[in-house]
Order: C-alpha cells, then structure tokens, then sequence
C-alpha cells in the first residue's frame, strides 16, 4: 500500500532519497516530465488538453527527525533535532539510524535515580542518549557516523474506526494525495513539486517555485489537530473525523480569500465534509511560494492529524479520502473559469 | 500646505486589514489617478502607480493594509473567538469595539481570568449581540475579518485616530504625487499590502519594479512620553530620517541624501535609530541584486492602538522632504 510505503521510507529534512525513489517509481509513467532539481525537490509537469491557469501542487517528502552530534567514550549516541520537536514525546522511542538503519532506543537516567526537580521537568536533549546495545565509542564508531541521519522507527497501521498511526504522516499524506491525482486521468495541465526541507523552514519550495514560476498553488499537508476533550472548543485546530481542513491564515502566509471561497463552494455544492484550520500559527510551503518574484495565489488543504511530529501521527482516512476528492473537483472547477 | 483633513479622515475610516486591501486601494486609485501616467494592480495586490521620468528608478512604498482580527470559530451563544492579523496586542483589545466589512460591530471581551499579566488573545472573545450561533452566522462567516472602530480627533496640531499605521504613510505619497508637476526620475508609487504580515507586499512588488532606489514612507514611535523607553524621536520634532531598524540598515548614501536635502531646504527633521520594527524597506533593499534603501518616517505615538497620535506639521515637513528628495540625481 503506498502510503504505508511512504510513511515508512526516512526522508528526515535533508535526505529525502527515498522518499523520493519511491515517488518517482510511481509517477513516472503517467508524467510528461520530470526533474530532480539542484537541492532535491522533484518537479513535475503533467501535460493536459485542457489549460488555464499555471498551477503547481505542492507537497513537501521531508519528515522531522534526529541527528547523531557526538559519541560518548560508553558508545551511546548523543543527538541533535531536525525540524520542531517536542523534546518530551522522545524518551523511551526506538529509532534506526543512518543508512543501513541501525536499531536503538532513546533512553534516559531512570526514574529512580532522578531528583525531585528533575521528575518535574520534560527531560531536555542533553539528558537522553541512544542506546544502539554497543559497549565503547570503537564499536559505536563501526557503525555510525556523526551526521547520520536519525527517523523514529514507527510501522504503519490501521486501527480502530477508519484510523491509521504511523510516523510522517505529514506530509507523506500530501505527497500520497498528489501521486494518486498524477497517476489518474485528469486531463488539466499541471505542475507538481515534491519538495525538500519544508520543516527546516520552507527552503526546498521557493527554488521549486523560482523554477516553475506559478499563477496558483496548491500546498497538500498533514496538519496539526487538536481535538482532545479537555481543550476549549475554539481552540481545536482541527478535529479528526471532520474533513480536509482549510487555511485561513498562518504564520508564513495569508491564504488568498478568492481560492478560498471557491473550495468552500466547491466543498458545500458536493456535500464533502470540510473544516477551517482555526489556529494561525504554524506555516507550510505556501510561505515561501507566494512571495517568490512577483508573487501568486495559494491556497492549502490538509489532512488533520494528530500527535503530529511525533513517532505516532493519527490520521482518519475518511478524511484523506475527501481531501482527495476536494481536490479533485477543486482542480475541475478552476479549468472550468472558476478563477479568473 | 493646507492639511487635507478630509482625505486623512477618509483615508483611516477606509476598512482594509491585510489580506483584504481592495477597499483603500479604490479609495487611493481615484484620489491619484489624474496624477499619474500609469497604474497597475499586481498579483497580491499591491497598487503601483508609474509618474515617469528620464531618470533612476525609484520604488516609493507605504503599506496600506492595517493590523485586524479575523474570527475562528462561533460558539452555540453566538460568540465569536478570533486570531491575529498583524500585530494585535491582547491588553489593548480589551473592551476596543470593532468593526466588519459588512458595518457589524462586535465589542471584544475577555474570559474571567485571574492574572492578566498572562491574557492572550485566546481567552478574549466577541461580541455583535447575537442570540446563538444561527443568529452569529447570519451576519459572521468563520474567515472574516474585523478592526478596531475608529474614531478621528484632530485639533490645531495633532491627530489621534486608529490606522494611521501607515494611512498617513499614504496620505504623505498622495499628497506628493498631487505636488509633483513633473519628475526627472522614474517614479514608482507603490500602495503595498500585507506589511503588518511580515513586510509581504513590498517583496513582490520590488521584484516586478527592479528599482535603482527604494524609500519607505511609514510610522515610527516615540520616546516622548512619561518613562518610556529611551528613544530619540519625539512629537512635533521634525520629520525622522531613519539610520536602523530590525528591518534594514539604510544605505549610507540614501541617508546623506535625505539629510543633505532636509538642511538645504531647511525642513525640520530629526535622526531615527529604532531597535525594533521594520518596513517596506526592509524587503525592498534585499530584492534581486540589492537596491540601496531609506525609510521617512512619521514620528507616532501608541503605534496599533486606536489612538495612535501625531502631529500635523511633522507630516508636512515628510511631504516636503520626500518631494524634494525625490528631485535627487542618485548618482551613486
């Protein structure tokens, strides 16, 4: 299954490849063309009959993760973050390292031997180490570089009502929805980037842009939800269960209103459950996209997820599955003249 | 000069928080459309207007956009919560009326919260005294977008109203433009949005216009006031001539230039050095290769409140320093 696939695949910001091999084996007989550009995104243009608009759909391959920084004389591994965090969800995780991914576990001084103080604090990344079952720095060393790339070892897997939990659902459940619209037979002339480093700061997406130079674009993202039961109602950002959810504004980008109301028309005359993303902060690609040279439209859609960038995202796959149909009728009524 | 009162007043009242500049941007189309020789509107928005000229190029932005609430989430009581659009201060929202598009007028509120020290935008809430959340969505649509009501006050020398960040930016441009018979420089007069998001408009808009020069017309604050933090600028002192901000290190030569032409023409000005805060030509001075950038700016008090406060004859003294800056070769 491919997003089974695409969520196990490490892709930690900087090492997309094989997110990126996967992604390529499965577009690339159903695109015109397609490119890997100089830092790692790919770029894609499927030709259509049908023309309007120059439109780029975005989806960004990179996931959040660790990096080794230093090994201690006792073999254990200290490390660094790559992308936002939350340092409190990461002792007691089991992780691979590097290429040939090397198992090992996050670990930390036992509950026992802490001080009071110490118990009430969110152990800080100086505190944890990783534990790949070596007894000295030599024979850590045989194994593991400083650099090597870190991914949360995290399987894919359906559960109860329609979920999944797996790692880097964002945004691999982007990059799914835009593989799906690549394969079918939509006959509207598009272009699509699949993007590096979106979670070290939006930085594969302006050279995509620079290079595609779009009217419009569409950022595909696993967004973050907030539906637990002790938060105020309006500060749930997203519920799951509720359907793809739609910017207003966030802290990279005020989405434009005219794309907006389009989607909400075309969410309302379909029946297709939809919801606001009601919180500003955050920010995706559309940040970097919307003020490249002379500037453009973007809009974003997201699949809510919660325990987002965390080893265990929670999705609903009713909502992937609207928020790929959203999609789908969007990109229709747009050709048709729907944005001028 | 006469002081164009009507057109300021008309100028603040004029509802476009950023993102949904349109309204200000007619209002200024028609105000300056016989004094220009081209105008466009460009993909987010931002009005350029063209009053050409044989010489360099030079980019001339104040934002339009004003700092606003857009509304999140309706409750089954008809209140409306809400999140920032630009610079929104918790503390001074308390008990502030706003405004929408369509003139409904909420008042913003807060939740029972013990220590207020830790208000956040999250516990205030708005009110347009509807019954439930039906009657709410009748006249409110999650998205939209409100701002402080306004009220103008002007006396012989001051003027305190809301949004004269930066409509008096603006209304210092207008009234340039309307000065200006004709220009040896090829000038660009750019109405920018989105500035209160993180100085968007100015990017864009630079990059279409690729100027030589650029110069910023916006707001800055004062140290004038009872133990306010030490800051050289102050009320009725003259135009400001800015050195610094967190934006932009203004180019060298800009400066001499404006100071040059300030003391030549004996126009009353003072030096501003700002630790915090940016403008337009913070964007504009990094676009494509470097444009070498300065910013003139209107000394104000209680920046983004509804009472921001200036006075009349420092923003005279900014018209007829830009307009005489603007007679500059920029021979670099």
């Amino acid at each position: 299954m491919l997003l089974k696939r695409l969520t196990e695949a490490s892709g930690v910001s900087g090492n997309e490849k094989e997110v990126r091999d996967i992604i390529i084996d499965e577009i690339k007989d159903y695109v015109d063309d397609y490119e890997i550009d100089k830092i790692g995104n790919i770029i894609v243009h499927k030709k259509g009959m049908k023309n309007g608009p120059k439109l780029l759909l975005a989806a960004h391959m990179d996931e959040v993760g660790l990096m080794v920084s230093d090994i201690k004389d006792s073999g254990l591994i200290k490390f660094i973050t790559v992308g936002g965090i939350d340092k409190r969800v990461l002792v007691s995780k089991r992780v691979n390292i590097g290429k040939n991914k090397i198992p090992g576990v996050i670990g930390a001084k036992p509950i026992h031997l802490q001080k009071p103080d110490e118990r009430k604090k969110a152990l800080d990344l100086k505190q944890l180490y990783i534990d790949i079952g070596t007894y000295s720095k030599e024979e850590t060393e045989k194994l593991i570089k400083i650099g090597d790339y870190i991914t949360f070892d995290s399987d894919y897997v359906e559960f109860g009502d329609n979920l999944i939990k797996a790692k880097a659902l964002d945004d691999r459940v982007g990059c799914s929805i835009l593989i799906k619209l690549l394969q079918s037979d939509i006959e509207y002339d598009l272009y699509a980037s699949f993007t590096v480093m979106e979670e070290v700061g939006l930085r594969g997406a302006g050279p995509a842009a620079f290079k595609v130079n779009p009217d419009i674009s569409i950022i595909l993202e696993g967004t973050t939800c907030a539906d637990l039961s002790d938060i105020d109602e309006h500060l749930k950002a997203t519920k799951l269960g509720d359907g793809p959810a739609i910017s207003l504004i966030d802290k990279t980008t005020y989405f434009d209103k005219e794309l907006r109301k389009l989607l909400v028309n075309v969410a309302k005359e379909n029946n297709i459950n939809f919801q606001y993303r009601k919180t500003s902060v955050g920010g995706n690609d559309s940040g970097s996209i919307h003020l490249l040279k002379e500037g453009s439209k973007t809009i974003a859609i997201s699949v809510p997820c919660r325990n987002i960038h965390s080893p265990i995202n929670v999705m609903n796959k009713l909502d992937y599955e609207d928020t790929s149909k959203l999609l789908e009728l969007y990109l229709r009524k747009i050709f048709e003249g729907g944005i001028k | 000069m006469e002081f164009n009162n009507d057109l300021l007043k008309s100028l603040v009242r004029t509802f476009s928080p950023s993102g949904n500049e349109e309204r200000i941007r007619n209002l200024i189309v028609n105000e300056i459309k016989d004094y220009v020789d081209e105008m466009e509107i460009d993909t987010l928005g931002n009005l350029i207007a063209r009053k050409k000229g044989l010489g360099k190029r030079i980019m001339i932005a104040g934002h339009m956009d004003q700092i606003g609430l857009m509304i999140t989430d309706i409750d089954k009581d008809g209140f409306l919560r809400f999140t920032n659009v630009g610079g929104i201060s918790p503390l001074l929202s308390i008990q502030q009326r706003v405004i929408f598009d369509n003139g409904i007028v909420g008042i913003i509120s807060n939740e029972k919260i013990d220590d207020k020290n830790k208000l956040k935008l999250e516990h205030l809430y708005i009110d347009i005294g509807a019954k439930d959340k039906k009657e709410a969505e009748d006249k409110i649509n999650i998205g939209d977008v409100c701002v402080y009501l306004n009220e103008y006050y002007v006396d012989e020398s001051r003027i305190t109203s809301g949004c004269l960040d930066d409509r008096i930016g603006c209304y210092v441009m207008i009234e340039t433009l309307k000065s200006l018979k004709d220009t040896n420089n090829d000038l660009y007069f750019v109405f920018t949005v989105q500035e209160e998001l993180g100085i968007r408009g100015a990017k864009t808009s630079a990059y279409k216009i690729n100027p030589d020069v650029g110069i910023a017309i916006d707001v800055t604050k004062t140290g004038d006031t009872p133990k306010a933090e030490r800051f050289a600028v102050g009320l009725g002192k003259g135009t400001a001539i800015k050195v610094m901000d967190k934006s932009v290190i203004v180019h060298p030569k800009v400066k001499d230039i404006m100071v040059d032409t300030a003391q030549k023409n004996n126009i009353k000005y003072q030096m501003e050095v700002l630790e915090h805060g940016g403008t337009d030509s913070g964007a504009i001075h990094l676009t494509r290769e470097g444009v070498p950038s300065g910013v003139i700016s209107i000394p104000t008090r209680y920046i983004h409140s509804s009472n921001e406060t200036i006075y009349k004859e420092d923003v005279e003294n900014s018209i007829v320093l830009l307009k005489e800056v603007l007679k500059n070769k920029f021979d670099f």
